[in-house]
């Protein structure tokens, strides 16, 4: 009864509706908008399977995104361990079960969706730590447990990621964990100490990398190497959004993408249409809605109460953010082509799934900013 | 209290090291938004072509190539519209049961279905197939009526050469067909304009004005998506046609020749005595050019290749000759010219000619008696031609020879399988024979036999020289009014520009006139060789000198024997040679004739001469009017 009473906030559904954040909301709505054009016109100008099904799940998932926003955030506390280890011990089923597609062995089959269990690790492992943190007394933070501890959680699911094999979501992954040892109070040196240990291991890291992996990096550092194999994604992605210019090309007018030059232009590459076909401009506004929600949701972590909200809305902005600039930066060749998806935009389910649910739990925080978690 | 200290404390160092993030965040999106402006704003332009080349493509079609017309301006290499069937495979259903019904419609053979088919797996879905490159009428109109039923067949009308004389001119011009990988590497302007379908020339001068007649393409920009599909039209660039090349020959003395020589082998020239302008020239027997221009069967291929009579050679440029007694002008003014003789000089002609041992043999066995030019030439008399080369010597009748255009190509430039023949001296022997000279060979090149060699187009070059007083001429083939680009013609037109000036041949032009006589007597006076073919009108009165040129030596047997020509195999016949220039009174043309194997040049070639004057004079009204309009007009 008590355990009860102390997951449900004092607010009414009609007080809890009226809390929701409506700037973080109608900057999704817009983005999610947006998408629905761009994937018609990936279609071709028609409405065909990849629109149909990406609004599907929109409204689906939006639906889904509500509803975790009425859950108090002392719930999604409770559930962060809990979550945590489910979404492990459905990386294991993946590795065992997996559906193997290209090589990698990534998905489940839910029947209604290809759940990619990697994806929800990327929301799992930030509920995770922030948890953790939350808990932790400042003066332990940097003790050797405790940092033990924290490695452990963030090497299990990156083990189980890259062994699929899937680097990109597995880097995903680790930046996520990485930034909320960063926002817990790790002292800088550990970081700093890392990074060259990082640097140097680096040769082994690389002799250790799949062919397909390093054939990527010395594409991404000179894409005209194999214009026509590896280096191709690139160089079209490059081209369709030079040649967008300052105002784009015009709404199903994107010829890079309607001729087919492009790659993946539904998923990964999608940007790169928007870019042709709306123009610096439509690039630069998108940039700057993505900033909105990223500032937003920092915004409702500093107004929240609790450790674990805060940490957890700091930790989904960055890791909303690093997903952007890799994806961008990605297409734009400024990266090596590592697989991930643009937020929302991308078609895909289990990355739009693992959104929301960010999204959800942001938006509970927002709703429950007085609650405090002791 | 304790706790919300540390609670405190610890919302400070997120909310702290936050900020340094959202910092770094900031600096990374500006970054980003960078790019995006060099790559949109400052490079736009490059991308925007690479992007333009990505999605546009060229398609070229065969240019139409330019009409050959004759000095009258008749086509006689043209363009003709023919009709041809495509299928485009992605358009159709079930491609075997389409060939099927076409085969049965079109009654193509197994051969070409199991062709088709083998080409169909080579192109892209979307190209078209050609199932026949020249439908008949009736074909055509039979699968319009079937069209309704064969989806992706799409009947197409072309452009194809065309030769309206079919096979008269086929050595002059040659014919056009598929080129092959040596036609492409070797000409650049093919390599450029190449396109599947395109026909470019072979031989003669379709193959040695290519450059010019060949034109410039259509061209159809298509958006093509990435796999090389055509999407839709962009723009359709018109072409150019090639140049009208106008050529110097009179389709009517051509016409003429080729009926003369109807059944035999040989050739036939007719060349203008003071412009050069070659107005005949007909080598025996032609073949069909219209028969290549789609690939020639192999049977009528064969037929070709393997008649006797060798159609593929073109005598006239390319058939070498001994000049027999047509040499004999030559020899006469070579010796009044040297000074050895003058019109005086007697021989004593007693049917042979004995040196060191060696008898050398007149025609006539009983002998000609006393003899002077003038009638050594009528009767064209051996013997006394040996005493008068044995008297000159080779060294010195070469000079004359060569000057008079003998030993070297006429029309080189043009035609590349031309010959030079050749003519001998003694230096000449001991370069390629490595043996001395014996004066026995002297005498025998007198009479136009032994080393010399000569083609059809030399002797007549010769006989127009000697006719139009001994004055140098550039032959041409095509006429001055034509603009080419190609260097290497243009050059040789330039070049008969300038030899227009008329440079003197000889040294004291009464010889010339001497020599003139000589062959005038020959055809005109009697017991001249060619008597029987003269014609008294002066309108069209001629003069010449027949010759006939031993293939094989004659035994002593045969000789005793003394075998009239259908006796003797063909391939043993005396070659009939007869050069001839008229009319006398006012020379213009001059013509060589050469029946191959055709027995003596008093019966076989001088007779054609007949016709020929009579014709060509008659023409000659029609050409000089056009030529003084052309005058006039410019």
């Amino acid at each position: 009864m008590y355990h009860y009473k102390r997951l449900n906030s004092d607010q009414s559904f009609f007080q809890k509706i009226k809390n929701l954040d409506y700037i973080l909301l109608t900057c999704i709505l817009i983005l999610s908008i947006l998408s629905i054009f761009i994937m018609y016109s990936t279609d071709g100008g028609e409405f065909l399977y990849h629109t149909k099904s990406h609004l599907t799940k929109l409204v689906v998932f939006f639906v889904l995104m509500l509803t975790i926003s009425f859950f108090n955030i002392k719930f999604w506390y409770f559930c962060s361990y809990l979550l945590y280890g489910v979404i492990i011990l459905l990386l294991i089923w993946v590795s065992i079960y997996g559906i193997k597609v290209s090589g990698s062995q990534r998905w489940m089959n839910l029947y209604f969706l290809a759940l990619q269990p990697s994806e929800l690790m990327k929301i799992g492992i930030i509920l995770c730590l922030a948890k953790y943190y939350h808990r932790a007394s400042i003066e332990k933070v940097n003790s050797f447990l405790s940092i033990s501890i924290v490695l452990t959680i963030i090497l299990l699911p990156i083990i189980l990621v890259i062994s699929q094999p899937d680097l990109g979501t597995s880097i995903l992954i680790a930046l996520s964990g990485l930034i909320i040892l960063w926002l817990g109070g790790v002292k800088i040196k550990y970081f700093f100490l890392s990074f060259i240990t990082f640097l140097i291991s680096l040769p082994f890291i690389i002799s250790n990398l799949q062919p397909y992996q390093k054939l990527r990096i010395l594409t991404f550092l000179d894409p005209d190497r194999d214009p026509l194999g590896a280096g191709y994604q690139i160089i079209q992605s490059k081209i369709a959004i030079g040649s967008g210019g300052f105002s784009g090309k015009g709404f199903l007018q994107g010829t890079q993408s309607y001729l087919d030059f492009l790659p993946e232009k539904h998923t990964d590459f999608i940007f790169t249409l928007f870019s042709e076909e709306f123009g610096f401009i439509g690039s630069v506004g998108l940039l700057l809605l993505y900033t909105i929600i990223i500032l937003r949701i920092i915004q409702i972590g500093v107004i929240s109460q609790s450790s674990f909200a805060r940490l957890f809305c700091f930790g989904y902005a960055f890791a909303i953010f690093i997903y952007i600039t890799v994806n961008l930066s990605m297409v734009l060749g400024l990266l090596p082509i590592v697989g991930s998806p643009l937020p929302i935009m991308s078609y895909g389910g289990s990355s739009m799934l693992a959104t929301m649910i960010g999204f959800g739990i942001v938006m509970s925080a927002k709703v429950h900013n007085q609650q405090t978690i002791i | 209290m304790i706790k919300d200290n540390f609670r405190i404390r610890k919302s400070d160092i997120i909310n702290r090291r936050m900020f340094i993030i959202g910092a770094a965040k900031i600096i990374i999106f500006g970054g980003i938004a960078m790019r995006l402006f060099s790559l949109q704003i400052n490079d736009n332009k490059k991308y925007l072509t690479l992007s333009d080349k990505n999605r546009i493509r060229e398609w070229k079609l065969p240019p139409t190539r330019g009409n050959i017309v004759d000095y009258f301006g008749n086509i006689i290499a043209g363009n003709l519209k023919v009709y041809q069937l495509h299928v485009i495979p992605e358009q159709v259903e079930n491609f075997n049961y389409l060939i099927s019904r076409l085969k049965i419609i079109l009654q193509l053979s197994n051969k070409r279905v199991e062709k088709i088919k083998k080409k169909k797996i080579q192109l892209k879905p979307w190209e078209s197939l050609i199932i026949s490159e020249n439908l008949s009428w009736d074909e055509f109109s039979k699968i319009n009526n079937y069209l309704y039923e064969l989806a992706g067949v799409k009947p197409v009308m072309t452009i194809s050469r065309d030769y309206p004389f079919s096979d008269i001119y086929t050595h002059v011009l040659g014919y056009v067909s598929q080129p092959n990988e040596n036609d492409i590497l070797a000409n650049e302007i093919i390599q450029e304009k190449f396109v599947p379908g395109i026909k470019v020339g072979k031989l003669g001068l379709e193959k040695t004005l290519e450059n010019d007649l060949i034109g410039i393409n259509d061209i159809q920009r298509y958006e093509v998506n990435a796999y090389g599909k055509r999407i839709n039209q962009l723009e359709y660039q018109k072409g150019k046609p090639g140049s009208k090349i106008r050529i110097t020959l009179d389709t009517e003395v051509q016409k003429l020749s080729a009926y003369l020589m109807k059944g035999k082998a040989g050739s036939i020239s007719v060349m203008d005595i003071y412009t050069g302008e070659i107005i005949a020239m007909y080598s025996s027997p032609s073949y069909n050019p219209n028969s290549f221009l789609f690939g020639i069967s192999q049977d009528e291929w064969q037929l070709i290749r393997n008649n006797p009579l060798k159609p593929l050679i073109n005598k006239t440029l390319s058939g070498l000759y001994s000049p027999g007694s047509t040499i004999k002008p030559i020899v006469a003014l070579s010796a009044l010219e040297n000074g050895i003789m003058d019109t005086d000089f007697k021989v004593k002609c007693e049917g042979k000619m004995e040196l060191h041992g060696q008898t050398f043999h007149c025609w006539k066995e009983k002998g000609h008696g006393w003899m002077s030019l003038n009638n050594a030439m009528k009767q064209s008399c051996d013997t006394y031609f040996y005493e008068v080369a044995r008297k000159l010597g080779v060294d010195k009748l070469k000079v004359t020879a060569d000057k008079f255009g003998l030993g070297k190509k006429v029309l080189g430039e043009y035609f590349e399988n031309e010959k030079a023949g050749q003519f001998p001296n003694t230096k000449w022997k001991i370069n390629n024979l490595g043996k001395g000279w014996v004066l026995g060979e002297t005498l025998i090149t007198g009479i136009g036999q032994g080393y010399t060699q000569t083609t059809p187009i030399q002797l007549c070059l010769m006989t127009a020289q000697i006719a139009n007083g001994g004055y140098k001429i550039q032959p041409k083939i095509l006429t001055d009014d034509n603009e080419l680009t190609s260097e290497q013609v243009k050059k040789a037109m330039l070049d008969s520009k300038i030899n227009d000036s008329y440079e003197p041949l000889y040294d004291d032009q009464k010889n010339i006139k001497i020599v003139q006589e000589a062959m005038f007597s020959s055809t005109n006076e009697i017991m001249g060789t060619s008597y029987k073919s003269r014609i008294d009108d002066p309108k069209y009165q001629f003069a010449g000198k027949t010759g006939t040129a031993q293939v094989k030596r004659i035994s002593k047997r045969e000789r005793e024997l003394d075998l009239e020509t259908f006796q003797i195999p063909y391939e043993e016949r005396d070659h009939a040679l007869y050069v001839a220039y008229g009319p006398y009174s006012n020379p213009r043309y001059a013509v060589s004739i050469i029946v191959e194997h055709g027995g003596s040049g008093s019966s076989a070639a001088a007779p054609m001469a007949t016709k020929l004057f009579k014709l060509i004079v008659d023409r000659h009204q029609y050409r000089k009017k056009l030529s003084d309009y052309k005058e006039f007009s410019i």
